[in-house]
């Protein structure tokens, strides 16, 4: 029964935006790319709640190896979702992405794509780089990465005008950020 | 610290003189509008000059010169931005209008709609006689149905 409801209320907040923002009027004023690399984000963000309940283990029948390995594999989905993101949005218009890129854009929020995205292709290295580093410090170089991308996509999500629906958006983004600190309070501070 | 009277007087008026003489001298100048940063973004050169390029949404605003404050007729600006013909590399959301005696210019288009995380228009000054502008104004609400931009080239 419990279990039943965390999978509902997960699938509902991941659908629910998922849903709005594909039945945005402003998709049908936008090319294949431009649409392919906005979902591209939208998916990213909805990967963004549901890793650090992969990896705290708060997830029924997901729990302890098996969630280590659906988070590993969402890690990577992450990041091709992120590169698809950057991708349709260069195909839609290079000079925008490029000022985004070389952080000269006149947005605000791109700035904070900037540093999540660099903040995900750290986490990328340093997974290549996890058995050559101590345990300790990996865990909390990681867990410092993963709230840093977490912080910088939500707020470059939130103050962008785009598919998405408001209340359902701010829901997801809020979910995200109470998810990602829940497990960082639980694993690094009680279950120590 | 106590000052004479007549002292204070002095150096009141001087103050006064030289705070509005430099004021006065620059009375009919006006400080040249600058580009705005991602302005020339997806610019096509030489936009053609249109009656119109829809409806329901007017670009506007006024052109004038730095040096005397003068409006500027018969000056080239070029619009473009995403609408619900396309985005902002859409041939047809690309035109060009000319200023009338007083400076104005004014572009009806078909409704700007949000492009990358802002709704926006395009705006340029690139004929030559003045340094070039590009100017990239926000519109405060998606469902707006105008947006100014004023420049004053030098």
């Amino acid at each position: 029964m419990r279990s039943a409801f965390t999978w509902a209320a997960l699938a509902a907040l991941i659908a629910v935006p998922v849903a709005l923002a594909a039945a945005s009027p402003w998709l049908g004023y936008r090319g294949f790319a431009y649409i392919t690399g906005g979902f591209a984000g939208i998916f990213a963000l909805c990967l963004l709640l549901i890793q650090p309940l992969l990896a705290a283990g708060y997830l029924p029948g997901l729990r302890g190896s098996k969630g280590r390995l659906w988070h590993r594999r969402a890690g990577i989905a992450l990041v091709a979702l992120t590169a698809l993101h950057i991708a349709g949005l260069w195909v839609t218009s290079p000079p925008d992405t490029l000022d985004a890129l070389l952080l000269r854009s006149p947005t605000p929020f791109s700035v904070w794509g900037f540093i999540s995205l660099w903040g995900i292709a750290a986490t990328a290295l340093l997974v290549a780089l996890r058995r050559k580093l101590p345990p300790r410090c990996w865990r909390w170089a990681h867990n410092a990465l993963a709230a840093l991308v977490v912080l910088a996509t939500v707020l470059h999500a939130v103050q962008i005008e785009g598919a998405m629906e408001l209340i359902s958006k701010w829901t997801l983004c809020i979910a995200a950020l109470a998810a990602t600190a829940a497990a960082l309070i639980d694993l690094r501070l009680l279950r120590r | 610290m106590l000052m004479p009277r007549r002292h204070f007087l002095v150096t009141a008026s001087a103050a006064a003189a030289a705070l509005s003489l430099p004021a006065t001298a620059r009375a009919a100048s006006l400080a040249p509008t600058s580009s705005m940063r991602g302005g020339a973004n997806n610019y096509r050169p030489g936009a053609p000059i249109v009656e119109r390029l829809g409806s329901g949404f007017t670009v506007h605003g006024k052109v004038l010169r730095a040096a005397d404050g003068r409006p500027l007729e018969g000056r080239r600006i070029q619009i473009w931005a995403a609408t619900t013909l396309g985005g902002e590399r859409e041939p047809r959301n690309h035109g060009s209008v000319l200023t009338r005696a007083d400076g104005s210019f004014a572009l009806e288009m078909e409704q700007i709609v949000p492009n990358f995380g802002q709704p926006h228009a395009h705006l340029a000054y690139d004929d030559g006689e003045f340094e070039t502008v590009f100017l990239r104004p926000v519109m405060p609400s998606p469902r707006d149905t105008s947006v100014r931009a004023d420049f004053v080239l030098a």
